[in-house]
């Protein structure tokens, strides 16, 4: 049963808003250093599901959860597990870029120095890694001072992976990340998550089918709390086992 | 006449009483500007700065007066500065779970916000001075002044913190900070110029107050400076109310003076605060 390949073991879960049922029963395991793509309607729950695997959901303060999800052999949800350690584990990149107000280079040294990494030279260099790794760097290399605030939507999404990358995560999760760009910025976020996979597990929520297609490697279908399919990219696009899968994809709703 | 010429004349009926309003509140303000301006600027020299008060009018002046109200306010600000703050930043940051207590304890702070300023000199009168035995001090006075402005340090707190995106937080907590990281690094240094202008504009408002000093026993006559903030005050309203209740004419234009420097003061206090508004509207673009 043991499976070094699956990250995420998600087994029946349940989720709620107060008195509104928001995920039924929902069971999918992800794999290690794969794109995982979560296609629906809006509310469908997809954004919802995302949140649970880094417990984002705990700040919303009527929200309740039943069911397990394990991340490697640790219970998410467990009394001793820390959630702090988890979200320092699995990254996440928000629907509108939320840079912090304050230059380039803080923006990414701050995950940082929480943990008490002072040290300049090292700062130094994970900033450059970082940035590089999320091909911002030949923008900004000379203007580490400025504000994030002051780049492009699309520089500022970019500069948020390169946040979440310095902090050294094993998975990232991206909550539509593109909604908020132009097709431009989208194709190099796009880029770069293709590239990401190779040394991290993605999973994305989209609106955007197309999307969903060109970058991930499994994508899982939600519909009104339920995940109506789950299943290689390839397949679910072509050949989908649902009808409700196929006439989400063949845009004749949504 | 048409529904169109009707709605265009109550439309510049509106306007005309919208002005006129504005006009009663400017000439009530200016009035009393100018005729304490004509009485007490020629009043005004260094000397009525820093000589202590006397029994003669033209000799005396407003040192510990001007002393005392910079000694309270100096004071005030270090005690309510971080209580008001701590208190704000619990309400909103940390008790996300709106429960009984919680909603109990907010529409105390709010109501108390509005509790005259006499019943917090009357509280202060019965912990500082008698049950802790502060006497008549510079101490007792701050920690009056203390409580009266806290709630409204709290309610602008609030006020502050809430105007900071959430995405903010998400971002910090996402990276696998705690509350205090995130409050402290990211959510505070943006709500602080709002927090600032909220505890200046409260402060401005305690450097007026009379009420609550006298009834803590402040004295009126003082002709030496504190040395400790265990020694006893008086401050500029003190100084104004006992000068503007004697009767020779020399000690209204005193008065009339004195005003004048409070109104400056205070001034100085809200310029502050407007320079900080501006600076916070100006930098945050979202």
């Amino acid at each position: 049963m043991v499976d070094n390949d699956i990250v995420f073991q998600i087994s029946n879960i349940n989720a709620w808003y107060g008195e509104k049922h928001v995920l039924k029963d929902i069971s999918m395991r992800i794999k290690q250093r794969k794109v995982t793509a979560l296609i629906g309607p809006s509310g469908c729950g997809k954004s919802t599901f995302l949140r649970c695997l880094n417990r984002m959901n705990d700040f919303i303060h009527n929200f309740r959860l039943e069911g397990r999800i394990l991340y490697k052999a640790q219970d998410l949800y467990s009394p001793e597990t820390d959630p702090i350690e988890v979200r320092r584990t699995i990254g996440m990149v928000f629907q509108r870029p939320n840079p912090f107000p304050k230059s380039i280079y803080n923006n990414i040294a701050y995950g940082l120095q929480i943990f008490g990494i002072k040290d300049r030279a090292k700062l130094d260099a994970i900033v450059e890694d970082s940035l590089r790794k999320a091909a911002l760097w030949d923008e900004v290399k000379d203007n580490l001072g400025q504000n994030g605030l002051a780049l492009s939507g699309g520089q500022q999404q970019r500069l948020c992976i390169a946040r979440a990358i310095a902090v050294n995560p094993e998975v990232i999760l991206f909550d539509e990340p593109c909604s908020a760009l132009d097709p431009v910025a989208t194709a190099k976020i796009e880029d770069l998550i293709m590239e990401l996979k190779n040394e991290y597990t993605v999973v994305i929520v989209t609106h955007n089918m197309q999307q969903a297609a060109r970058v991930s490697d499994y994508t899982g279908f939600f519909m009104l709390g339920d995940l109506v399919e789950f299943d290689d990219t390839k397949k679910i696009f072509t050949t989908p086992a649902n009808k409700l899968t196929e006439d989400y994809i063949t845009g004749r709703f949504g | 006449m048409n529904r169109l010429a009707y709605n265009k004349l109550v439309d510049r009926f509106f306007k005309l009483a919208a002005l006129a309003a504005t006009i009663v509140g400017l000439v009530f303000l200016f009035t009393l500007v100018w005729d304490i301006a004509h009485d007490g600027a020629g009043r005004i020299s260094w000397s009525f700065l820093t000589s202590f008060p006397s029994r003669r009018p033209e000799r005396a002046g407003i040192l510990s007066a001007l002393v005392g109200t910079i000694w309270i306010m100096g004071l005030t600000a270090v005690f309510a500065f971080p209580i008001g703050v701590g208190a704000g930043v619990y309400l909103e940051e940390y008790t996300k779970k709106k429960n009984l207590i919680t909603r109990l304890i907010e529409i105390n702070i709010a109501n108390l916000a509005g509790v005259p300023s006499i019943i917090y000199g009357l509280l202060g009168l019965g912990i500082f001075v008698r049950a802790l035995s502060l006497e008549r001090s510079l101490l007792t006075g701050a920690l009056t002044l203390t409580l009266l402005i806290l709630p409204i340090i709290i309610i602008s707190t609030r006020e502050a913190l809430k105007a900071v995106p959430f995405s903010i937080r998400e971002a910090s907590y996402a990276l696998g900070a705690t509350r205090w990281q995130t409050t402290y690094r990211q959510v505070l240094p943006v709500a602080l110029p709002g927090i600032l202008t909220g505890t200046i504009l409260a402060l401005s408002r305690a450097i007026g107050e009379t009420a609550p000093l006298i009834t803590i026993g402040a004295l009126t006559y003082i002709a030496f400076l504190p040395e400790s903030v265990f020694d006893p005050f008086t401050v500029l309203p003190i100084q104004i109310f006992n000068w503007v209740s004697r009767p020779q004419k020399g000690f209204a234009v005193n008065a009339a003076a004195a005003i004048i420097v409070l109104l400056v003061l205070t001034l100085i206090l809200n310029s502050i605060a407007i320079y900080l508004r501006h600076r916070f509207q100006r930098r945050i673009r979202w």
